[in-house]
């Protein structure tokens, strides 16, 4: 039985278990992998899972099913925090490839430039991970350790993100440079959700993807920005901030890393301006 | 696992059917629709969800085939393009739409366009051009410029003609099975099942090599054959120039490319799936390479082929008058140094064709520019006598130039004379951007003066154009460089150079083109420059420079009529004054860092070969029922030759268009009408149909004594011929047939009146020129270096239109490819190799573009007609860089302007 695609969640494990298989859901990834003559005898789709697509609420937050596509995001009925999600579920590549792929999925592609993990990590996303054993959980930052690294071991299989509350009056916004409009791979990305309170910053988190091998928050950033107003954003030294200085980015095909530093700054300030100015 | 998904297979619905198929674990939908299940009509272009050729609903959401495990159908509903416009009213209305439009060219991302249009409409009947662009943004076109496809999704008013005749906008008289799924492209002949071919590569720029035991890994891996250059009965040497004929359709020890050929693996589909090209027994010693030309140029460079010392190929030379001179006397000089990398063509089509033996010949089906430059290469490679083979173009899913050369034909021929069964090749995605031609990069250098009173005075132009590893039309873009490099302006003194040289890159070819592109981009950028030091308008400037009827070229031809660029020019006055106040506004209160601006360029192509004859013969006949047949041998890539050359013949003959029957292009079937590239077909082959239709009418009205105002009417058995009062019947079934089953025919050729060029480059490369001018209107941010194109006016003398909306729709994909080249594509070997990281415009980057038709007529063209196909792109990047400067003052001397690239050339503005 090399490709299963079972409802039942022991069934896979079992599978899991005995035939090594390769877990897929959307295969946006996957078969892009696929080099001439590789050939995946086993397969685990996942998508089919009891339970394991939809966004459902919990006592304290949301919870985002491993099966559930970049479509559904963006036909959920979602409080503003999770607009720059959505905006981000709208620029990954396709309307087809939103259709077939999932957001856990672009998390366990583990890719420098994955779309969905910007929004999620100012959502304070973290992963649940189910084995046969029981469930862990896993903060994002802590799940992708590197390119194509995540925290998943071979009897694991990852269930669902699950975000924390947030505030109705929290508002995000997210941007991603690319050298075209649509079915593009970002030079830079910046996802943020801020709360602001009587015309000032009383909170706010910043994340950049694309510009390190794993996105990654800006905290020092978040801590200078608090109690700053709208016009104190618009003159910020964004660019001069060494709070940027914890980026990485390297130089390639779509940017050099020069660049990259150069205009993280601004797209940050433009992100934070548009959240604030939804509010 | 659920009833439809057992072991013993699995169901669905394709189009309203059940269907049942035993795939294999994790096979891709597209390829179980297309193999098992027949169902050609889905598209596959990159196998890597980059393109959307294979977009197909799954329960009435589009998704690409290519990127989805069959089994998970398992119990669905799949709708394709060919089910959608049998059974779906709003997919019937849509299919008219985008004929009306000729919103399809080539056709190959028509399904996917039109699968992912319909679950548009569905949702939302009158779409925002918006929503039509968030919808399709995920199919690539390389012909359109989509612009015409968002006009027909949205149901834009569209005024064809009742008329039919040469100067009407009618639908394309080959469009429906462009639209209904049924068109068959180089991939849609080969039955299922049928052997494969794998082509196994250099992984390296440059290597040698030596094989291991060939036999035995064939045996044990149980593929049907292994080719070799040894397998090379003929010639192991081709090339598109016959003098330059230098690369092996196998590499001999030797690689000198990446992607390049050394061997072929031919096997059922079964195991060809699961070769690993690293497993063929092929050992590799990497050697030194060059990849640009500078590098290439060292006396210290590996050389790529003995007899082309320090690497350069050929030289072509334009002089006249004294260029130095009258650069001495000028009151005004600029000069600059412009580069511009590799550009892939991009078709959505990769190189595809089957083969088999036929009667003991080989019959080659394949996506082809060149029929019979095809038959002459394989002539030699395969030392058989011409008449052992046939080539049958398929329909050519767009071509652009480089599917003028060789590339799966020779492996296809070779592939069925070895195993004497039929075989198939496609090309992977990878695998046609690796190994198939590219447009040159240039590095030029450039030198224009001008006197205080706006004249030009003196042009030098130096260019080195990386022709890659082997010639190809390398040649030809050397020779056409110098003679364009003036752009169509009247320059007394001039000289110019262009160079080939060879690098361990992909061979750079033909490409919309051949190379004036490049230095259209060095010359026009330095018009504005040049307009900017004389205090003249840039378009003034430009017009009081402009060639005329009765002014000599830089090649000493004088055309005492239908030069055209003037009237472009002129054309544009209008928008240009308009829109350069709109944008000068705009910036003056711009907050922030928003920057419009507006930029010109214009261009000329001169159409035909340059100096070389290049002759159409077009055939046509009538059957003893009355049908007329018209043998089109000019292949159309989705251009519309079939449509003008029906047109042109058709009005000749004095008949409506829908009354032919087209024979296409075949070698045993159509006349050589030669290759489709240099802007020839409208002009040289509709020259060829027009004497045949003339010809062909002028035996039927001598056989009754008609005047030549006489009116025909073709059919059962009959021509009526009706002349005045008087009418006369010809009884077909009365005369004798001939060896092709006609009563009437005629074969009649064209070839261009053209003459030499002497060592100077000074004599008549052409017998015509098309003529042409764009304005680009863009905005900049200059805080992040990108570029929102906003509109595009091009005005565009044709000399006469054959088919107006042919022409936009020419026009239009021109500018596509121009601003693609312009802003964001650069073929790196070994980089992007895919197209999600070899970037083409969506349908989200192409901005309206508003077409001016210019007639001026040129007494060769066919009712005056001129070429248009590769005019269409060349002013567009220079006019892109023209806007660049004038939003945001910076002046960019290489492409692609990457955000990258803009946004350190404004800090160093800042920077002083």
């Amino acid at each position: 039985m090399p490709y299963l695609a079972p409802t039942n969640r022991d069934e896979a494990f079992r599978f899991l278990q005995s035939h090594r298989p390769k877990i897929i859901a959307g295969c946006t990834d996957y078969y892009p992998s696929l080099k001439q003559g590789e050939v995946d005898e086993n397969l685990l789709d996942i998508t089919q899972l009891d339970g394991l697509r939809g966004i459902t609420r919990l006592p304290d937050g949301w919870r985002i099913g491993a099966a559930t596509t970049w479509t559904d995001i963006v036909q959920a009925d979602l409080p503003p925090a999770f607009d720059a999600l959505k905006a981000a579920a709208l620029e990954v590549g396709s309307v087809q490839i939103q259709n077939q792929a999932t957001v856990v999925g672009n998390l366990c592609n583990a890719s420098p430039a994955a779309d969905g993990v910007p929004p999620l990590l100012v959502l304070n996303a973290e992963i649940e991970i189910d084995s046969p054993t029981g469930n862990r959980q896993v903060p994002l930052d802590q799940f992708i350790v590197g390119v194509r690294q995540v925290d998943l071991q071979g009897d694991e299989i990852v269930s669902a993100i699950l975000v924390p509350d947030i505030s109705e009056q929290a508002q995000s916004s997210f941007s991603k440079l690319g050298s075209r409009t649509h079915l593009v791979i970002s030079i830079a990305m910046v996802a943020v959700v801020v709360k602001p309170n009587a015309g000032r910053i009383e909170d706010v988190r910043i994340a950049v993807g694309s510009c390190s091998p794993v996105a990654q928050r800006l905290s020092d950033l978040e801590k200078r920005l608090v109690g700053l107003s709208i016009d104190d954003v618009t003159r910020f030294e964004f660019s001069q901030d060494d709070a940027l200085a914890v980026l990485s980015p390297i130089s390639d095909v779509r940017g050099s890393a020069e660049y990259r530093v150069d205009v993280v700054g601004e797209m940050c300030r433009r992100a934070v301006l548009d959240a604030c100015s939804r509010g | 696992m659920d009833a439809h998904n057992t072991e013993a297979g699995l169901s669905f619905q394709l189009n309203g059917e059940a269907v049942q198929v035993v795939p294999s674990p994790g096979e891709r939908l597209s390829e179980t629709l297309r193999e098992r299940l027949d169902a050609r009509d889905v598209k596959i272009g990159c196998n890597a969800g980059d393109c959307g050729a294979c977009s197909v609903l799954v329960n009435g959401e589009m998704v690409c085939a290519c990127l989805m495990p069959v089994q998970k159908v398992a119990g669905q509903r799949v709708d394709t393009v060919s089910g959608l416009v049998k059974t779906d009213s709003v997919a019937k209305g849509l299919a008219e739409r985008f004929q009306d439009h000729g919103a399809a060219q080539c056709g190959v991302c028509t399904p996917g366009m039109m699968v992912c249009a319909v679950a548009l409409l569905r949702e939302e009947e009158n779409p925002s051009e918006a929503q039509v662009q968030a919808a399709l943004g995920g199919v690539l076109c390389r012909c359109t410029g989509y612009r015409k496809i968002i006009d027909a999704v949205r149901g834009v008013p569209v005024s064809l003609d009742e008329t039919a005749d040469a100067g009407s906008a009618i639908r394309r008289v080959d469009g429906a099975p462009k639209v209904e799924g049924t068109e068959v492209f180089g991939d849609d002949v080969a039955p299922a099942g049928t052997l494969e071919i794998k082509v196994i590569r250099s992984p390296y720029p440059h290597a040698s090599f030596s094989f291991g035991n060939l036999e035995e890994w064939r045996e044990t891996r149980g593929f049907e054959a292994v080719l070799t250059a040894d397998d090379v009965p003929g010639v192991n040497k081709f090339g598109v120039i016959p003098d330059f004929a230098d690369q092996p359709v196998f590499a001999e020890g030797v690689a000198r490319f990446r992607g390049e050929a050394v061997g072929a693996v031919i096997g059922n589909p079964e195991v060809i799936r699961e070769l690993r090209p690293e497993e063929f027994p092929v050992g590799w010693t990497e050697l030194e390479s060059v990849s640009d030309v500078v590098s290439a140029r060292k006396d210290i460079a590996p050389q790529l082929h003995q007899d082309r010392t320090r690497n350069e190929m050929c030289r072509g030379f334009v002089k006249c008058g004294d260029a130095d001179a009258a650069l001495a006397q000028a009151d005004v000089i600029v000069e600059g140094a412009f580069t511009t990398g590799f550009v892939e063509h991009g078709y959505i089509e990769p190189e595809a064709g089957f083969a088999e033996i036929v009667d003991g010949r080989v019959e080659i089906h394949v996506c082809t520019q060149a029929p019979m430059m095809n038959l002459d290469a394989l002539e030699a490679i395969l030392g058989m006598d011409r008449s052992k083979i046939r080539i049958l173009p398929t329909a050519v899913g767009g071509g652009f130039g480089s599917k003028l050369d060789l590339s799966v034909q020779p492996f296809l021929a070779l592939g069925a004379l070895k195993t004497c069964r039929p075989v198939r090749l496609t090309y992977s995605r990878t695998e046609s951007l690796q190994s198939t031609t590219k447009r040159h990069p240039a590095d030029i250098r450039l030198k224009i003066g001008a006197t205080k009173d706006g004249k030009l005075s003196g042009l030098t132009f130096d260019g080195v154009f990386n022709t890659g590893a082997y010639a190809s039309w390398g040649p030809t873009v050397a020779n056409r460089v110098p003679v364009h490099a003036s752009g169509p302006y009247r320059i007394s003194d001039y000289r110019a150079e262009a160079k080939g040289v060879h690098t361990h890159c992909p061979p750079a070819g033909a490409f919309r083109g051949f190379g004036v592109p490049q230095s259209g981009i060095a010359q026009e950028s330095l018009f504005d420059e040049l307009a900017e030091k004389l205090d003249m308008d840039p378009l003034e400037f430009r017009i009081l420079n402009a060639l005329d009827d009765g002014v000599p070229t830089v090649c000493g031809q004088v055309f005492e009529q239908g030069v055209g660029i003037k009237a472009c020019l002129e054309a544009l006055r209008p928008a240009w004054e308009t829109e350069r106040a709109r944008a000068d506004r705009f910036n003056v209160d711009a907050a922030g860092s928003f920057r419009r601006g507006v930029g010109l360029a214009a261009g000329w192509y001169g159409c035909g070969n340059t100096s070389l004859p290049n002759p159409s013969s077009i055939k046509a006949g009538i059957k003893a029922d009355g049908t007329v047949i018209l043998h089109q041998g000019a292949v159309d890539i989705g251009q519309g030759s079939n449509t003008v050359v029906s047109q042109i013949f058709a009005t000749a003959l004095g008949v409506s268009v829908d009354s032919l029957t087209l024979v296409g292009a075949d070698t045993d079937e159509t006349p050589d009408a030669g290759k489709t590239s240099a802007s020839r077909q409208t002009f040289v082959s509709g020259n060829a149909a027009l004497r045949t239709g003339e010809t062909l009418r002028g035996k039927i009205l001598r056989d009754v004594n008609a005047s030549e105002d006489a009116a025909l009417k073709f059919g059962g058995g009959m021509i009526v011929v009706s002349d005045g009062d008087k009418e006369h019947q010809i009884d077909l079934k009365k005369l004798s047939v001939d060896r092709d089953g006609y009563v009437y025919t005629s074969t009649e050729q064209y070839d261009p009146p053209i003459k030499p060029l002497d060592e100077n480059g000074q004599g008549a490369p052409y017998a015509q020129y098309g003529y042409a001018a764009q304005l680009a209107v863009i905005e900049v941010d200059e805080a992040l270096g990108t570029i929102k194109p906003i509109k595009f006016v091009a005005a565009h003398d044709v000399g006469k239109a054959i088919n107006p909306m042919l022409v936009e729709g020419q026009v239009q994909g021109g500018i596509a490819q121009g601003l693609g080249m312009a802003l964001m594509e650069e073929y790196l070997p070994g980089r992007t190799e895919n197209l999600h990281d070899y970037l083409i415009p969506t349908i989200g980057d192409v901005p309206p573009i508003q077409t001016l038709i210019i007639e001026v007529p040129d007494a060769h063209g066919p009712y005056g007609a001129k070429g248009l196909g590769e005019h269409v792109l060349i002013p567009t990047a220079p006019a892109l860089l023209n806007a660049i400067k004038h939003a945001s003052n910076v002046r960019m001397y290489s492409v692609p302007v990457t955000p990258s690239k803009l946004r350190q050339a404004i800090k160093e503005r800042d920077n002083g």
